[in-house]
């Protein structure tokens, strides 16, 4: 490199070079700036504009007129009508079911699996995969699958009879009262290899010096699990809970596949009702009244779960 | 210590202590559950390959007694969906790949700058940004349609204009240009969230290297982190393409008639309140539908799982 | 006029400040070592030489330019890094020619350049390979043939050795040595290691929170340290630290080591300290290398000032060429290095010789040495 003498010449060239320093320095923000930007608009300003749309008497087409809490309390009001039921109950009773029973098969069917599983199996490679494939389906395909399994006329119903068994009676899917059922049981299909995936994962990341010390000490393979392997994955817990927790409260085309769009709202859940109620009732101030409160649900879960997250990290 | 210790201390170490019994037990309960979650998609397969009278009047576990590939060819080619003029889901299938590819491309891309940006270009206040961007993965589309769906409608009206004037639209109002412009804009929180967990363990001393070597902010970005990427790289785009070729929310408000995406469509054939209900094509229909995605999972399965769990377990 | 120059520099972060101020010099050709606990802001300071880390007051110059605000690649260094930092995707030759291909050398030029570098540091053979294909060893010295390469005025070196198994550490220590000597190079070297430190450099600088502590040659720091932190920091075992007082009858100022049980050990002040500063009963803390304390034949052969004092072996420990014995003056241990032929056992009592010559003086209440 030319050793430059002239003084001058070092101080104008080192300017120069210190503006442009500072161009590139501007780069990273400029690269970063649109993904933020259309996050701001898209996720947190329509959002915004979700909830003021839950103040307005918007009807077929979005409306400024505000009319205070009307449509909340109209909501709120629904929640106890149940007799005849409103849809907003059939949808807060059916995703207390569906909700329920997703979650806790989930886990359960999950953690078996993966128990099962961690027991230095041969094949172990080709049965993980057989778990974990209905994750790759969408849910219209499951919600397809699972309708005509259940369908009492073509499906299981109509086989066991085939079988010799004529007083069997499985016709869930069909039924208006148990539509949601049927629900559940293709969403736990669908996600309880995931589950047993992520308690896999935690197994397999138990320090193996633990379970030797176990082992010294004397505990059997039972114990071993309850009292030591299974408290320590309590956070595997808590993630697969929420995850659950989540998807169940966004499911939307399970529902429609399964039951064939939904007839008469008999598996109605806070997401069908929310898009019902905007498209097809002309509703748009109670349909975005709901999303609202499907938001600040699932806000609720996640929001402390992130912060608890990160804030680990940066521990 | 006795001679019968000495003989069984090594056994109780491992599983293989397990009597017989236990281990029968383990692999029967294994392959039964392997069973049930297979069952649906062996149903799905021979359904389709019967011809209609075996479906309605056999058992639907039963093999296929007239093998005929008939329902398969009319699924893609012939069967009427819904009210529309296309035949077949051929059509549908090709909306699907016109949408997901521009849309992993874009989303992944912006993902990896932004996770780059994120990890070796912090600014005050990057972790606020990161978590903002976060917390949009899990917001429910509910809560957004309603913006989107005036803000889409505007930009038709554009798009009409420019017809008037130019006549072309530049993409204004195009569905499958919505579309995409939906599950970037969604998809950003988790391609960021993937690439910034994956370029925080990059050692930061290759990215000080390269600076010192004189790279710039995108040279250093192309030939350093990029070419060392791979593996998040496949993680991300197989999870974005699972993702978006099964939305089925974002495809039926905002894409209709002959522009919908495939999960549309299939909604569209199977729920089809008109005329015969063929069982058989609809089979067809639905594992045309899955195959992508399931090929994808067939391919790399490996990937596929560890995005869902990066996508799950988040931090 | 300094080669390297580095005035008043500051750095902070927020309300935390990690260097303090630090004035340094290089001349060209030097071999600067930066020492100090792990902390103590040396790889701050290296950063801030490499453009890495912005400076908030002071100045850095290489020949008299100032770089201060200059980019990294602007500055006309090349740096080491404790992890080696080659890039897994290239192979080693691309390694090399890369900070080249950046600044557009043309390729025949790059090629001779990492040829001939490859020569030097007997990495022909492994130029094709990738990086995860080198053992530890390989990879250190592809990472010293990408600075080489360029030719910089400045190589920074961070920890470098940091990473390898103790004995290729000494091997690539005295490698960095014969390179350093026969090519001239300027280096800035940072490390925690002070055998490195000592056997490298033609300057130390040490370092605590941010200050500077002391800069010489690797002699003065050793024998003259500059402070009880530097005294304590630098040597393996550490300087014997005790504490003692001023005593003064018929003009001659000694030292007095009070001992419980025993006679105290009196001897004239070291000839290091400045014996004017001292007055009558003034505390002082008496500092002397373990290889000044050994038996009397070993001590006495050579030097001016020798004194004597008796206590009971606590442990020894055999090293193979010497063997260490720890005994305890008022409750302080002191660690005297003996021949290793010497027969010395665990509870004897066994005299002790003090070589003076090699013995300081501290204040304890500023920790400087008097």
């Amino acid at each position: 490199m030319a050793v430059t003498t002239v003084s001058g010449a070092v101080t104008d060239r080192g300017r120069r070079i210190t503006l442009r320093t500072r161009l590139q320095g501007l780069v990273p923000k400029l690269v970063l700036a649109p993904s933020f930007l259309l996050v701001l608009i898209f996720v947190y300003g329509f959002n915004l504009w979700t909830v003021f749309l839950s103040f307005t008497n918007s009807r077929a087409f979005t409306s400024t007129k505000l009319i205070g809490f009307a449509n909340y309390e109209k909501l709120w009001t629904w929640t106890f009508e149940s007799d005849p039921p409103s849809s907003w109950y059939t949808a807060i009773v059916n995703i207390g079911i569906f909700g329920g029973l997703y979650i806790v098969f989930c886990l359960a069917l999950g953690l078996t699996l993966a128990i099962l599983l961690d027991q230095k199996i041969r094949g172990e490679g080709i049965l993980r995969p057989i778990y974990l494939y209905p994750l790759a389906l969408s849910f219209i395909v499951t919600g397809t699958a699972w309708k005509l399994f259940l369908d009492p006329g073509i499906g299981l119903e109509k086989a066991v009879h085939d079988w010799g068994w004529t007083s069997f009676k499985f016709d869930w899917v069909v039924n208006p009262r148990m539509m949601i059922y049927c629900v559940a049981i293709a969403g736990i299909w669908q996600t309880s290899g995931f589950v047993m995936a992520m308690f896999l994962a935690g197994l397999r990341g138990v320090d193996g010096e633990i379970l030797k010390a176990a082992q010294i000490d004397g505990a059997s393979t039972y114990a071993t699990y309850r009292r030591i392997v299974i408290p320590i994955m309590r956070p595997v817990f808590l993630s697969a809970i929420i995850v659950l927790a989540h998807m169940a409260i966004k499911s939307y085309d399970l529902v429609l596949s399964v039951t064939g769009k939904n007839p008469g709202g008999a598996a109605e859940l806070p997401s069908t009702f929310m898009y019902s109620y905007t498209f097809t009732r002309n509703q748009m101030g109670v349909g975005s009244t709901s999303a609202v409160i499907m938001l600040m649900t699932i806000a609720a879960i996640m929001i402390p779960y992130l912060y608890s997250e990160l804030r680990e990290k940066r521990q | 210590m006795t001679a019968a210790d000495l003989v069984a201390a090594p056994r109780r170490r491992n599983y293989s202590s397990q009597s017989i019994v236990t281990r029968v037990v383990i692999y029967g309960l294994l392959g039964f559950f392997a069973i049930i979650y297979l069952v649906p998609l062996i149903v799905m397969v021979m359904t389709s390959l019967k011809p209609l009278d075996e479906v309605t009047g056999g058992n639907m576990f039963a093999l296929p007694k007239s093998l005929t590939f008939a329902p398969w060819t009319r699924a893609w080619g012939e069967a009427a969906i819904g009210v529309s003029d296309t035949a077949g889901i051929s059509g549908y299938f090709m909306n699907s790949i016109k949408m997901v590819v521009p849309a992993v491309v874009i989303s992944t891309l912006l993902g990896a700058l932004n996770g780059y940006v994120l990890t070796k270009w912090r600014f005050p206040g990057h972790k606020l940004v990161f978590g903002m961007m976060l917390f949009a993965c899990f917001i429910p589309f509910q809560s957004v349609i309603i913006p989107m769906a005036v803000i889409l409608g505007l930009l038709g009206q554009i798009g009409n204009q420019l017809i008037d004037t130019f006549g072309f639209s530049f993409g204004f109002g195009n569905p499958t240009v919505n579309l995409v412009l939906c599950h970037v804009v969604y998809g950003l929180g988790f391609t960021t969230l993937f690439f910034r967990n994956y370029y925080e363990a990059f050692p930061t001393e290759l990215v000080k290297a390269a600076m010192i070597d004189g790279a710039s902010f995108f040279q250093i970005f192309r030939r350093v982190l990029l070419p060392n990427s791979t593996p998040i790289i496949i993680v991300t785009v197989i999870y974005q393409f699972t993702n978006i070729w099964n939305d089925f929310l974002f495809g039926s408000t905002f894409a209709a008639g002959d522009q919908s995406p495939m999960t549309v469509a299939l909604n569209n054939l199977v729920n089809t309140s008109t005329g015969v209900v063929e069982y058989n094509v609809n089979m067809a229909a639905a594992i045309i539908a899955a195959a992508p995605t399931l090929f994808v999972y067939v391919v790399a399965g490996r990937y596929f799982v560890r995005g869902l769990m990066a996508g799950a377990v988040k931090g | 006029m300094a080669f390297l120059e580095i005035n008043g520099l500051r750095k902070r972060y927020g309300a935390l400040e990690v260097l303090k101020g630090i004035d340094l010099t290089l001349d060209k050709g030097g071999f600067l070592v930066l020492i100090g606990p792990s902390g103590c802001g040396k790889s701050t300071l290296l950063g801030t030489i490499a453009g890495l880390e912005s400076i908030s007051a002071g100045k850095i110059s290489i020949e008299g330019q100032q770089i201060n605000d200059l980019h990294p690649s602007k500055r006309d260094i090349a740096m080491v890094f404790q992890s080696y930092a080659l890039y897994p995707n290239m192979t080693v030759a691309e390694n090399m020619a890369f900070g080249m291909e950046m600044r557009g050398v043309a390729r025949p030029e790059r090629e001779k350049a990492v040829a001939e570098v490859a020569k030097t540091l007997q990495l022909e053979h492994l130029l094709k390979r990738r990086p995860s294909q080198l053992s530890g060893g390989q990879r250190q010295r592809v990472a010293m043939g990408r600075a080489l390469v360029r030719q910089p005025r400045v190589f920074l070196f961070d920890e470098p050795l940091s990473n390898l198994d103790a004995k290729l550490r000494v091997d690539m220590r005295v490698e960095i040595k014969r390179l350093h000597q026969r090519t001239g190079a300027t280096i800035v070297y940072v490390t925690h290691d002070q055998i490195e430190a000592m056997t490298l450099a033609t300057r130390i600088a040490v370092l605590k929170d941010g200050e500077l502590q002391q800069v010489g040659t690797p002699q003065e720091v050793y024998n003259t340290p500059a402070n009880l932190f530097v005294a304590d920091f630098m040597g393996s075992p550490s300087m014997n630290l005790l504490e003692g007082k001023v005593s003064r009858s018929n003009g001659a100022a000694s030292v007095v080591i009070e001992r419980t049980g025993t006679a105290p050990i009196a001897f004239p002040v070291p000839t290091s300290a400045n014996v004017e500063a001292l007055g009558e009963g003034a505390r002082v803390i008496f500092g002397i290398r373990p290889e000044a304390v050994s038996d009397v034949e070993s001590v006495s052969a050579k030097s001016k000032s020798v004194t004597t004092f008796t206590s009971d072996v606590e442990i020894v420990e055999p090293a193979g060429s010497d063997t260490f014995v720890v005994t305890s003056i008022a409750g302080r241990e002191v660690t005297a290095r003996m021949r290793s032929d010497s027969d010395i056992r665990v509870g004897q009592s066994q005299v002790f010789a003090l070589n003076l010559d090699k013995a300081v003086l501290f204040d304890p209440a500023t920790t400087h040495r008097i």
